[in-house]
């Protein structure tokens, strides 16, 4: 009786590395420009080689602008530039493919990622980057590591790793119209604290999970990083197989059959014993809105910041407990990222500004996750939604995620933001940063203050 | 190769908030090069300094005291957040060697090991004991021992977990490269097999 992440790090382990860590064999190392470069030049000056360069792509997301139009190495703060073109060089180098900023493959490593059959069922896939985590949607064994670690992995082709504990979250009944991944991440990470995944490595499971699209899975893994979690993993099922198929660099062919009968072994047992459980019904989660300086300080979108709150992070957000969310004027509005930068996200937002106007004092701005979620955008012609509704529509990357440098929010803006965390100052100096589901930002937007979506059109999707 | 620690006496200073995260460890905007160096600068640089892009020393910030410490203790959740490990070269370089938190963000936690920085769980009721009674004050770590102890808190001695693999890191500096790249036979008869079970890996 075994897991399935028992099975993917049986399946990886090279050899027993002493003292209770294994040796397992890494098959995609991503790195991208912010924390690879370091790698790279570290190896370099030791002289070591990287061993596998074909299993390794270095993509260009963190520190590239996103202003429409931008130039091949034009970043979005002061002297960003220097990460793009060092990590450039010291990947060629490397002979390592680059998705650089201006192939129509770009984006967010963990957009373009999948979108390219780069991430696969039952991989091992690390990269230098905390929401690694959410490629354990494809039923990867996948999580964020350090410069270091990578540095490890691109001279041996192996991770030193100590297997965590595990976690089954099973979602049972379904989310109700009108709430998404994002909403069900939040309201768990709100419920059970910060802290609340242990280190454990966290299969999620059960019938609102199976009827969440590979958008909506990628989200809820996305966020298992702010739930303390070593990482998430989705089971692959039909939904997963159709997704990974025909993509750049999925097998095709033979291979593809051979593959996919593998892939259809990738579950884990009926009963196999997990360190924890917890079951959460679907049916109880509505939109949620962040109020604090951390993910778990959230509540649902029409309650109240509770009494007796954190009183750090109410004098940063400008709050005071007792005080409703609903209803707070906002200054900006941002929709990209990892997290919620996917088509169907702005598909849900796009339903929310379709002929509306957002309003007077607030700043929106959509960057979608890649180029090939952009493309798709523009073909049913959801930029000139956004743009129509005055958002600015930017080129794919992390963009304002978290700030780096350079142009931003104004200190004290209160914005609402589809990204994965409300950190002091992460998105500039001072910024209040709420998080939400797209279309909350988006209807937000256009009110001018936090509020309730307008129930979905038949264009949206729930997840 | 970080410097080896096997026993630290140091100067504690206590910075008692829960999810310190590292975004505010080392802010984005203070990672200027492509570098494991320079970053003590930018060493929470939005609680440290007046203003954000200023250098004036807020004077209430713990580590703005002299002399500075070389032991942090902290909340839960310590280091959560983003991968960067320029969160532990900027301690590191500032001179922290050891962190007594409740808990660790866990790519931070391994972080720490990899570069000379020790990270020490404790239960909240002592780490709470140590903030209110060892601020400012001397602690003692010994990571052979695995043991905390503290000259304000006589006769208290706090024990610590730690892998053997981890113990290793820090105490002999060892070097996981070299260390993974004498398993090379293991790895090469690992990579034969599996290039016949799942060929699509390697196409």
């Amino acid at each position: 009786m075994a897991t399935l992440f028992d099975k993917l790090w049986g399946m990886h382990r090279v050899a027993d590395a002493g003292d209770g860590y294994d040796l397992l064999a890494v098959d995609r190392l991503l790195l991208h420009e912010r924390t690879g470069g370091v790698a790279l030049k570290s190896l370099e000056e030791q002289d070591l080689p990287v061993v596998h360069a074909a299993r390794c792509f270095t993509f260009m997301d963190h520190i590239v602008s996103f202003r429409a139009g931008r130039a091949r190495n034009e970043a979005r703060s002061p002297g960003g530039e220097t990460f793009i073109l060092e990590t450039r060089r010291l990947s060629a180098d490397a002979g390592i493919r680059i998705i650089d900023t201006d192939s129509p493959d770009q984006g967010i490593v963990h957009v373009a990622g999948p979108e390219l059959g780069i991430v696969l069922p039952g991989f091992t896939v690390m990269c230098p980057d905390s929401h690694t985590c959410s490629l354990g949607a494809l039923g990867a064994l996948a999580w964020g590591i350090g410069s270091s670690e990578a540095e490890h992995i691109l001279a041996t082709g192996t991770i030193r790793a100590r297997k965590p504990r595990q976690m089954r979250i099973r979602v049972t009944g379904e989310l109700r119209a009108g709430v998404t991944a994002k909403d069900l991440a939040l309201f768990l990470i709100a419920r059970h604290g910060a802290q609340g995944g242990n280190r454990c490595a966290i299969e999620f499971c059960g019938s609102a999970v199976d009827a969440l699209s590979m958008e909506g899975r990628l989200t809820l893994c996305n966020m298992a990083v702010e739930f303390a979690a070593y990482t998430a993993l989705i089971a692959p099922d039909e939904r997963t197989l159709d997704f990974v198929r025909g993509r750049q660099l999925s097998p095709a062919g033979e291979g593809l059959l051979e593959a996919e009968s593998h892939w259809r072994t990738l579950s884990t047992d009926a009963g196999a014993v997990f360190d924890t459980e917890i079951t959460l019904d679907a049916g109880t989660v509505t939109p949620q809105v962040s109020w604090g300086t951390s993910p778990e300080e959230t509540i649902a979108l029409d309650a109240c910041v509770p009494e007796g709150s954190n009183v750090r992070a109410l004098s940063y957000m400008g709050l005071d407990s007792g005080q409703r969310l609903e209803g707070l004027t906002i200054q900006g509005a941002f929709i990209g990222s990892c997290t919620n930068g996917r088509l169907s996200d702005l598909k849900m937002a796009a339903d929310q500004l379709r002929g509306k106007k957002i309003a007077a004092g607030v700043r929106g701005v959509c960057v979608p996750g890649s180029q090939g979620v952009k493309r798709e955008a523009e073909k049913l012609a959801l930029d000139q939604i956004f743009i129509e509704a005055g958002f600015e529509w930017g080129e794919p990357g992390c963009a304002m995620c978290f700030y780096a440098g350079g142009e931003t929010f104004p200190s004290g803006a209160r914005v609402l933001s589809s990204t994965n965390r409300n950190f002091e100052g992460r998105q500039g100096p001072g910024v209040r940063t709420h998080l939400s589901n797209p279309a909350v930002v988006a209807a937000s937007a256009v009110a001018g203050y936090i509020t309730m979506p307008q129930p979905a059109q038949p264009l949206g999707e729930t997840a | 190769m970080a410097e080896p620690l096997v026993t630290h006496s140091g100067l504690a200073g206590a910075l008692m908030i829960d999810n310190v995260d590292t975004d505010q460890i080392i802010p984005s905007r203070e990672m200027r090069t492509v570098s494991r160096e320079g970053l003590a600068d930018g060493l929470f640089a939005g609680w440290r300094y007046e203003s954000p892009g200023s250098r004036t020393l807020r004077a209430d910030f713990v580590l703005n005291r002299h002399p500075p410490a070389s032991i942090l203790i902290s909340g839960h959740n310590f280091g959560c957040g983003s991968s960067r490990e320029h969160a532990v070269w900027a301690l590191a370089e500032f001179g922290i060697r050891v962190i007594i938190a409740k808990s660790f963000g866990e790519i931070f936690h391994g972080n720490c090991y990899r570069n000379g920085v020790l990270p020490v769980t404790l239960p909240a009721e002592d780490v709470d004991r140590l903030a209110s009674s060892c601020d400012g004050q001397v602690i003692d770590v010994d990571v052979r021992a695995q043991t905390v102890s503290a000259r304000a808190l006589p006769g208290w001695t706090g024990a610590f977990a730690i892998g053997a693999y981890s113990k290793r890191l820090i105490s002999e500096g060892l070097d996981p490269i070299r260390l993974t790249l004498k398993e090379a036979g293991a790895i090469a008869g690992f990579l034969e097999r599996d290039r016949i079970d799942r060929p699509w890996v390697y196409n």
